[in-house]
């Protein structure tokens, strides 16, 4: 299966949503500098890797879905959560790619142009991401 | 004003990666996205233009720790959500105390073998 993408998911959803994660992302960067401030940068980077709009995006996508299934005259929660789990599922993977993400500019911003290392780093997250997908896809 | 910049950078990013988690199929696919390093590039640019690289540098080791953290939290969520019985809220909200606790461990080794 190739990865598609749906444009039109987003007439779905409400303007509130994006509100939210957008207060969310803000609040917990704005958290995790304060952190660091106080207790400084080893202590602060803990925060790097927070679920910061997890819980958010889960209960939306679990809304979403119960929504969409009682449009369709079916009434039941469970699939609801299961395409949340499946979500969840696709960011264990995305989680070990974050891992590498650390590592590249851990050992990356010493070394390179700060810039350079940063996008380093955020393509290697999306590269190794993508890959365990597939190789996850492919296993079945 | 510092404050103010790392808010709306923050808010951004997050921004950003959770549409294109909202856009793209299959569900496991766009899952990936829920995992992405959002919040740490807007901290690490901030931290590169305040206090320099090798302080940045010092905050992405402590985030290779805390992220197995991630990886425990979301399978947790996983197995828990596919039974179908707890609503997504909950469950995400309670994990967290998993990524807390990998994330204590985590600080407590780093602050340890500093001493």
């Amino acid at each position: 299966m190739i990865p598609t993408v749906d444009v039109g998911a987003l007439r779905q959803a409400h303007w509130y949503q994006f509100l939210v994660r957008f207060v969310l992302g803000g609040a917990v960067t704005v958290g995790t500098g304060l952190v660091a401030r106080h207790w400084g940068p080893l202590i602060g980077g803990l925060f790097l890797s927070f679920p910061a709009i997890f819980p958010a995006s889960a209960s939306l996508l679990e809304q979403h879905q119960t929504e969409k299934k009682q449009r369709a005259g079916i009434c039941c929660r469970r699939r609801g959560r299961k395409a949340a789990a499946l979500d969840a599922a696709g960011a264990v993977l995305g989680g070990c790619g974050l891992i590498v993400f650390g590592l590249v500019a851990w050992f990356g911003l010493p070394a390179l142009a700060p810039g350079g290392a940063l996008l380093l780093a955020a393509t290697t997250w999306l590269v190794v991401a993508i890959s365990l997908w597939w190789i996850r896809h492919a296993r079945g | 004003m510092e404050l103010v910049w790392r808010f709306l950078l923050g808010g951004a990013i997050v921004s950003a990666f959770a549409l294109v988690g909202d856009v793209v199929r299959p569900k496991r696919f766009a899952g990936l996205f829920s995992a992405a390093p959002s919040v740490a590039l807007a901290t690490l640019a901030l931290t590169v233009a305040k206090d320099g690289p090798l302080v940045s540098s010092i905050e992405a080791r402590s985030m290779v720790l805390s992220s197995v953290g991630f990886i425990f939290y979301a399978y947790t969520v996983q197995r828990v959500l596919a039974s179908g019985r707890s609503p997504a809220i909950w469950v995400s909200m309670a994990a967290l105390t998993i990524w807390a606790l990998v994330a204590l461990t985590a600080g407590v080794l780093l602050t340890w073998s500093r001493a």
